[in-house]
């Protein structure tokens, strides 16, 4: 067997920086690809001035090494580790909450994150529990991937459980999801990426839905159940005629992602957690040849 | 629908030509709002020395840059982001900011609900909708940050905005009781059991 990959957690605190002021000011290429698709089929003359608004702001942001977005988000690691990796783990977390608000303070970026009962800001995007870290390993040898979203608070508010009965089956996700979208209306800067998470227990349900909400566009539910429902609720929710902003138009979501979990006989949760037009995300991988950055 | 170039303070007469579908570029001053400026001005007692009368109002927490005081930056600091947020958070304060303090516009995103919308026809305002997330572009129409109050609540603080060209803004809600939001609401509700009907959901 090779060598571990060995991680030096001091450099990841640079990593956790570099990932957060990427995220903020450089898009994905499949949202863009998105966006571009959505303004090829939208009909509505108020639809399509948006999205030309938002096409354009991309433009700006990217030429001009600008924000994106003002709203920096609640800052969220994933970080997955292959096998034959040296790393201390507690260690890695120190890092990505040092680079975090390192970020903050360097670039400087306007800290969204407060106390939840003093409201209390600390103004360097971290806090209890913030930023959010999950740990997660994978079987590609040799491989430390850690991907970073800014989750915009607009989206992320208008977020959803419900334990729903075994005996309302599938029809009482589909309705649920349609009427989420409803609710959030205008509220989550639409066109969004409609989260769907179903099964597992309630927390489970709730973070699968933050994994359906921000996984790349063009991707499918590795579960085929779920793939085919992906594609059903999609046209669904486009149907609705909410559109960009909420100003009317075809373009309500670039799609309805779905991941699932397997519950018990008894639950049939369902949660929906939205991501906005500017589904932001950037990703670092460290191998033994380096560290590179992508989405 | 037409589209108006507006320096406030403005009249409540100018206010009433705008109608929902029309458009508005603003140059001059423009306050920066938030939730918590809106919890300490309205449920806190506190005021502000800013006259906000026949003003235009964003909600905004800008990214700035603490800078020294010079001619280009009075207030000490540099727009790094300024951007739009949810204007729904601040609904119930719409109509004390209106009646107190003679603001008639307020720029937002995803629109404001009935009180606002009976506040636009009582006191004479309207809302303007910006394109959320679209802060780069957003950042651009601002010249500088002219002043600040209330800076204790940084980013939330009350700013005011030197702006030119802030626009096309799209009104969304007029002081005539129309609102291009319950016109898209109602249409979507409208269509919810189509919708369930091709999920076969529904019969």
């Amino acid at each position: 067997m090779a060598e571990p990959l060995r991680i030096d957690p001091t450099a990841i605190i640079q990593v956790a920086t570099e990932l957060y002021i990427r995220a903020l000011k450089i898009l994905p290429p499949d949202i863009k690809a998105g966006l571009a698709q959505l303004q090829e089929r939208e009909n509505h003359p108020t639809a399509r001035s948006v999205l030309g608004t938002i096409m354009e702001n991309i433009r700006v942001a990217e030429t001009g090494h600008m924000l994106l977005c003002q709203d920096t988000g609640v800052p969220i690691y994933n970080v997955s580790i292959g096998r034959n990796v040296a790393v201390d783990g507690f260690a890695l977390k120190e890092a990505l909450r040092a680079g975090c608000a390192q970020a903050t303070r360097d670039h400087p970026l306007r800290s969204s994150v407060v106390h939840p009962l003093t409201r209390s800001n600390e103004h360097n995007s971290c806090g209890r529990g913030v930023p959010i870290i999950h740990i997660d390993f994978c079987a590609a040898e040799g491989v430390l991937e850690i991907e970073m979203i800014p989750k915009g608070s607009g989206s992320e508010n208008q977020s959803w459980l419900k334990m729903a009965l075994p005996a309302d089956g599938v029809a009482a996700i589909k309705t649920f999801v349609i009427d989420c979208v409803l609710a959030a209306g205008a509220k989550p800067c639409p066109p969004t990426i409609v989260g769907v998470g179903i099964g597992g227990t309630a927390d489970a349900c709730m973070h699968l839905a933050k994994i359906a909400a921000t996984r790349p566009l063009y991707s499918s539910c590795d579960d085929p159940a779920a793939a085919a429902l992906e594609v059903e609720l999609g046209a669904a929710v486009n149907s609705l005629g909410i559109g960009p902003q909420g100003l009317g138009g075809d373009a309500t979501a670039f799609a309805v992602h779905i991941e699932t979990a397997a519950t018990h006989i008894t639950l049939n949760p369902v949660a929906v957690n939205l991501q906005c037009h500017s589904a932001r995300r950037a990703s670092a991988r460290i191998t033994r040849e380096g560290l590179s950055y992508g989405f | 629908m037409a589209h108006y170039r507006l320096q406030c303070p403005i009249t409540e007469g100018q206010v009433s030509e705008l109608r929902i579908n029309d458009t508005v570029t603003l140059d001059g001053s423009l306050f920066g709002i938030r939730d918590a400026t809106l919890i300490h001005l309205f449920d806190r007692g506190r005021r502000t020395r800013f006259d906000l009368s026949g003003h235009a109002v964003i909600h905004t927490a800008p990214n700035v840059h603490k800078v020294p005081l010079t001619p280009e930056h009075p207030a000490g600091y540099a727009p790094v982001c300024v951007g739009t947020t949810t204007s729904a958070r601040m609904e119930r304060f719409t109509a004390p900011l209106m009646r107190d303090y003679g603001v008639r516009l307020i720029l937002g995103k995803g629109g404001l609900m009935a009180d606002s919308a009976a506040a636009f026809i009582a006191f004479g305002g309207a809302y303007l909708a910006v394109v959320g997330g679209a802060a780069a572009l957003e950042t651009t129409w601002i010249e500088a940050i002219e002043d600040v109050d209330l800076d204790d609540l940084n980013p939330e603080s009350l700013w005011r905005f030197k702006v030119s060209g802030f626009g096309p803004l799209l009104v969304a809600m007029d002081s005539h009781g129309g609102n291009l939001y319950l016109e898209v609401e109602a249409q979507a509700n409208a269509r919810r059991a189509a919708a369930l009907v091709t999920l076969g959901v529904m019969p």
